[in-house]
């Protein structure tokens, strides 16, 4: 957009807005960077310090409250991170195979099933987690995934295959099909052209949707405090989601803990802004 | 062309098929089911009982609470989420610097868990050393309990706030620059201030966005349980509880599986319902036009 103003009032006025602008702008930057800050700094002094006043930049950067945080016998955090990292990938695989085979399916084949199938797809995106937590809760007691991670990873397989699905297949259906004939006329089989010419072409839209699998299912919270029973099963998230009771006045700890699991997240962000926006916004943007 | 065959495709959509079947249809049936039976402690008998469980319901103060508190959730986000998200969209739109630096710093909290914000926030709470009370402090003011039980799905409310806004300002601000610039030009060759620009092209550009929008944010409220879940729990004394997270807690803490089956289905329907009801007024919204 470029401004071409006439009159030296207007843009007087002009002037006047663009400050107010930048000061509206400024303020909510302020207010989504400073509390993240506060307990950035915080976690680096003694919970007597924090007491004393919380504002203060700690005296010295101490790294006590990280290290203490793989003392603590039963919530280690390390473990923890060894585990999220485990639900993770299983997820994100399964998530990324389901789909990719289901979306080459519904993209690249004209079959009467298709709509119908779309039509599931769609109507499964409504169901919410609570609504089968019970049953799946019942049927996994008596699986013998009783106590192991795949008590999680296969559910949260099952409700993010709906939305990567109908994503992958509109990239799918997008792409040229006269690729698929040329390789079928110089004798390539059907399993080929997925592997050869349709996986590799659908690689951006694998990233997006493996990003986003990826961060929902390390950021979940509900199925794991729900199937996983143990502490050593436990990813990240539950044990956060204990550390007020566990920790009791252990202030420092509980600053420094969360710092620790939003670190993953955010070197992911740092790596990959646009990927990880792209995956998290798909769907509610379009282009 | 598209490639020919019924063997291939029916073979490739099993997978994804069967997760969902296994994981997600079956289950839902069950529920539905469930919900009909007084069931508890997970035990291996349960009686059907017909609609007893949603006859109690009706005359559960919880769920009262509960609703009411997702409608206040959802009156909130659709305020301040969508309104303070549109608001920096068209202002960050139209600033010629930091426009990267602000999409960054926006979008942030949107990728941290639910979990470790609340978890933040009732940091922020708290009276001895919370952030709020030592900001009063620096100010000369009285320190003051910020978590009661009035307080407490405000309490639930801001943060989810706070942590979504950033997700609308991608979505709004997507929707702005797929506005073609020429349009703008001529309005301003024509003398349209900034105000004038935003009020009559910008907004009625974006209806069809926001309205999508307000659609996604009532069916994200009705799921919003790890937020409530660590920084109230629900209590003080059911203040700020959610359906969500009310049938946690008949789930696994009473134990009165049943019951909560039947919280589900009245959380499942309610969704479906509301956000129909969008949807149809929304739609006859821009047909009007």
């Amino acid at each position: 957009m470029k401004y071409n103003y006439v009159k030296k009032s207007d843009r007087i006025k002009a002037s006047v807005y663009g400050c107010l602008l930048y000061a509206f702008l400024i303020f909510w930057a302020l207010l989504t960077i400073v509390p993240l800050l506060w307990v950035f700094i915080n976690s680096f002094k003694t919970s007597n310090d924090i007491l004393l006043n919380s504002l203060d930049l700690p005296k010295r950067w101490d790294l006590r409250n990280y290290i203490n945080m793989s003392t603590y016998p039963d919530m280690n955090l390390i473990t923890a991170f060894k585990n999220s990292m485990l639900i993770c990938g299983g997820v994100v695989s399964g998530v990324l195979i389901g789909a990719g085979f289901a979306s080459f399916a519904l993209g690249r084949f004209d079959n009467w099933f298709n709509k119908y199938v779309n039509a599931l797809l769609s109507g499964c995106m409504l169901i919410p987690a609570f609504s089968t937590l019970i049953p799946n809760f019942v049927l996994i007691s008596g699986s013998p995934f009783r106590g192991t991670q795949w008590a999680v990873i296969l559910p949260l397989i099952a409700s993010n295959m709906s939305f990567s699905t109908i994503l992958l297949t509109g990239y799918v259906r997008s792409l040229p099909r006269e690729l698929d004939e040329a390789a079928i006329i110089d004798g390539a089989s059907v399993m080929q052209v997925f592997v050869r010419i349709i996986i590799p072409l659908s690689k951006p839209m694998l990233v997006t949707v493996g990003t986003m699998a990826f961060i929902w299912t390390y950021n979940e919270l509900l199925l794991s405090l729900v199937y996983l029973p143990t502490r050593n099963l436990q990813p990240v998230s539950v044990i956060l989601s204990l550390v007020s009771n566990m920790y009791g006045t252990d202030y420092g700890a509980m600053m420094a803990s969360i710092c620790l699991t939003i670190l993953p997240v955010l070197l992911l962000y740092i790596a990959g802004q646009k990927q990880v926006v792209k995956g998290l916004t798909a769907g509610a943007v379009k282009g | 062309m598209a490639l020919k065959s019924k063997k291939y495709p029916l073979l490739f959509l099993i997978p994804a098929l069967a997760f969902i079947g296994i994981f997600l249809l079956l289950p839902l049936g069950r529920t539905v089911y469930y919900s009909f039976t007084a069931w508890f402690n997970f035990a291996p008998t349960k009686k059907f009982i017909g609609l007893q469980n949603y006859v109690n319901l009706l005359q559960d103060d919880v769920l009262r609470i509960a609703l009411r508190n997702t409608g206040i959730l959802i009156v909130f986000a659709l305020i301040f989420q969508i309104g303070i998200a549109t608001l920096l969209a068209v202002c960050v739109d139209s600033v010629r610097h930091g426009f990267q630096f602000f999409r960054t710093v926006y979008f942030f909290p949107v990728i941290i868990s639910a979990t470790a914000i609340g978890l933040m926030f009732s940091l922020i709470y708290k009276y001895d050393y919370g952030l709020l009370n030592n900001i009063l402090a620096g100010f000369g003011k009285e320190k003051q309990v910020w978590l009661t039980a009035k307080s407490a799905i405000y309490c639930v409310a801001i943060p989810t706030v706070w942590q979504h806004v950033g997700f609308y300002f991608i979505v709004v601000l997507t929707g702005i620059t797929n506005i073609p610039g020429d349009i703008y030009e001529s309005a301003t060759l024509d003398g349209a201030t900034f105000r004038q620009r935003a009020v009559h092209i910008t907004i009625p550009m974006l209806k069809p966005i926001l309205v999508s929008n307000i659609v996604l944010v009532v069916s994200q409220s009705f799921r919003v349980f790890d937020m409530v879940y660590v920084v109230t729990g629900g209590g003080p004394r059911h203040e700020s509880e959610l359906l969500s997270s009310y049938m946690y807690s008949k789930a696994f803490a009473d134990y009165n599986t049943g019951y909560a089956s039947a919280i589900a289905i009245v959380m499942i329907i309610m969704g479906i319902f509301l956000t129909g009801i969008l949807r149809f007024l929304t739609g006859r919204m821009q047909g009007d036009d």
